[in-house]
């Protein structure tokens, strides 16, 4: 029975309760991710971190929730205010419902009723993501339009450029994912990678574009380009305050534990365990596979954390350049590479038609990579040709119109 | 005009006239160069960290730290304070206020003929540079160690004499009481009073 059959049984209370579950789950692992990140990223600096409300300060960020939630709430004059109030709604919500088709667990019982812990199981389920997200974007440039102000403006009208690109480039790395597995259903894809192997690992260029993106897809340094404080104050949540800001706040961090689950369910083989520990997904009646999820997860949110930890912000101008002109490009080849292996395969191709191709494939890309190499070369090493330097306007002085200050020799 | 731009008559710098070093422009590190600052911030995880638990523990300062004045006494515990108003001029922040009164019979606060009837130091205005310390003639004002004066009114953060004022140590006596027997302002000064006189005590 497949995952999709299992769930088409459940009552209507039953959804209702895993409903429930999906958001306190959603809302509990934000409090903790925030207490994780600022411990881990003061560990990273021979700091401690929050350690005082609760025992290790674990109920910090609760207090920091209150606190937040009883603060003045203003809306600026010049904002448009109903969408000024609709924006962090949309942008909430939007994350929240990403997590409606994540396979959490695998088959556990709940309240007697053997079922899995996964809201909905749609056939196009990370499409579904995908779209999701998207809408999310409409929070943010709404936010940054509606606040009447400078800053949030452009900040909104960044974080929405860089979302939308990055978007691309984890679209196309997902669809070597959707042609190996054969379906766009996240439990169908989480079921591949049990029969055969972690998608990580035959598919791993796809991997790597899919973590670099979801990392631009979340506003998250190195590419926290939307916030930079040092040009744009917040950026699209400047002139938030109060439970506003609070809800922006917490898509932030759903949103970072959406990817982080999205990668985990299409890439590290969902919500079972380690190669070589099956028997561990049998403890707990089952429910031991949700901790195997959790670690997971919390694999990807490390990498967020050391990424923050370790790297300075890209420009803005590098950091497109890197979306379209690099990862763009290089998971459509992977793509068309993925697409050709995988009909070989399915045509029943011999072994050697098969190994002819990889073959090819790698020579291509070693000498157009080796071409490219020399171009550089060539280009780092040609002298600018005499007599077309540029000339350079100067302040005025007696008898000093320009000066040149190209390189003569 | 510089010494390496010469005037043409041209109105033209020539470029030849300029010193020109080229600049080799580093390309992009490697991968294993790159990879090294992420293990950095790994390693530095499971390092002692510096952090000091303030509240709880609290480190102690250098001896020569500047932290709150302290208005000290003479050995029988006569104030050192002469009421003099130097510190107050020295402070470059205008944070001290000092009214001079004179020694009576009666009321003999400090040795000699002055002492300091009103003492305020404005700790919102201090900035700890330590020049009325070393203004003050007669050493009664020096700093402590002491760092923690926050607090929540600013009326609390104007300290009064008996807020600076050192504490009384052993053979010390609380002012107003007469000098020692025998001993001028001088001898004060020059450090021959060790102690009140007994019958003082007594009393």
């Amino acid at each position: 029975m497949t995952t999709a059959e299992l769930l088409a049984q459940d009552p209507g209370w039953l959804i209702g309760v895993k409903a429930l579950l999906v958001f306190v789950i959603c809302v509990v692992s934000t409090l903790m991710a925030v207490w994780t990140e600022r411990r881990v990223l003061a560990k990273m600096q021979l700091r401690t971190g929050p350690n005082r409300v609760g025992p290790a300060g674990l109920l910090q960020s609760l207090s920091d929730g209150v606190k937040l939630a009883l603060k003045e709430d203003i809306i600026p004059a010049a904002a448009d205010k109903v969408v000024f109030i609709i924006a962090p709604i949309i942008a909430t919500a939007m994350c929240f419902m990403s997590f409606a088709v994540i396979p959490m667990t695998g088959i556990v019982s709940i309240f007697g009723h053997k079922t899995a812990l996964q809201l909905t199981d749609l056939p196009v389920g990370v499409l579904y993501v995908l779209a999701v997200t998207s809408i999310g974007v409409y929070g943010v440039v709404l936010a940054g339009w509606s606040s009447g102000s400078t800053y949030p403006l452009l900040g909104g009208l960044r974080s929405s450029a860089q979302v939308i690109s990055y978007e691309v480039a984890m679209g196309l790395s997902l669809v070597a994912v959707f042609i190996y597995a054969g379906s766009m259903s996240t439990s169908a894809i989480v079921d591949s990678q049990h029969q055969h192997i972690w998608n990580a690992v035959v598919l791993f260029p796809s991997f790597v574009i899919y973590v670099i993106s979801m990392v631009g897809e979340t506003n998250r340094a190195p590419f926290d380009l939307a916030e930079a404080e040092g040009e744009l104050v917040g950026g699209f949540h400047t002139e938030y305050s109060s439970l506003k800001f609070a809800l922006f706040f917490l898509a932030e961090y759903v949103n970072i534990i959406a990817v982080s689950a999205l990668a985990t369910t299409l890439f590290l083989g969902g919500y079972h365990a380690l190669p070589g520990l099956g028997f561990t997904e049998q403890w707990l009646g089952g429910w031991f596979t949700f901790i195997w999820f959790l670690l997971k997860v919390n694999f990807f949110f490390f990498i967020f954390m050391w990424l923050r930890g370790s790297l300075p912000r890209l420009r803005y101008d590098q950091f497109m350049k890197f979306g379209w002109k690099v990862l763009i490009p290089f998971s459509l080849v992977w793509i068309l590479i993925v697409a050709t292996l995988r009909v070989l395969q399915q045509q029943n191709a011999p072994r050697v038609a098969i190994i002819a191709f990889a073959a090819g494939v790698v020579i291509l890309v070693m000498g157009a990579s080796s071409l490219f190499e020399r171009n550089k070369e060539k280009v780092r090493n040609t002298d600018l040709p005499a007599g077309e330097a540029p000339n350079f306007p100067v302040p005025e002085l007696p008898h000093v119109q320009s000066i040149n200050v190209s390189g003569g020799k | 005009m510089s010494d390496f731009i010469e005037k043409k008559s041209s109105g033209e710098i020539d470029i030849n006239s300029v010193p020109f070093t080229e600049v080799d422009q580093p390309g992009p590190a490697s991968l294993a160069q790159q990879a090294k600052g992420f293990w950095v911030t790994f390693s530095t995880m499971f390092k002692k960290n510096q952090t000091v638990q303030y509240p709880d523990v609290k480190a102690p300062t250098q001896p020569r730290f500047h932290g709150r004045h302290q208005l000290n006494r003479h050995p029988d515990g006569l104030e050192k304070c002469i009421g003099c108003e130097l510190c107050a001029w020295a402070c470059p922040a205008d944070a001290i206020y000092v009214e001079g009164g004179n020694n009576t019979p009666g009321n003999q606060m400090s040795p000699g003929e002055r002492h300091g009837a009103v003492y305020q130091i404005n700790y919102l205005r201090c900035i700890f540079c330590g020049l009325c310390v070393e203004a003050c003639p007669t050493r009664a004002l020096t700093m402590t160690n002491e760092y923690e004066l926050a607090d929540d009114k600013r009326e609390k953060l104007i300290f009064e004499k008996e807020d600076l004022l050192a504490p009384l140590r052993q053979g010390m006596l609380a002012p107003p009481h007469p000098m020692y027997p025998g001993m001028t302002d001088t001898n004060y000064y020059n450090g021959d009073v060790k102690e009140a006189h007994p019958s003082q005590v007594e009393k």
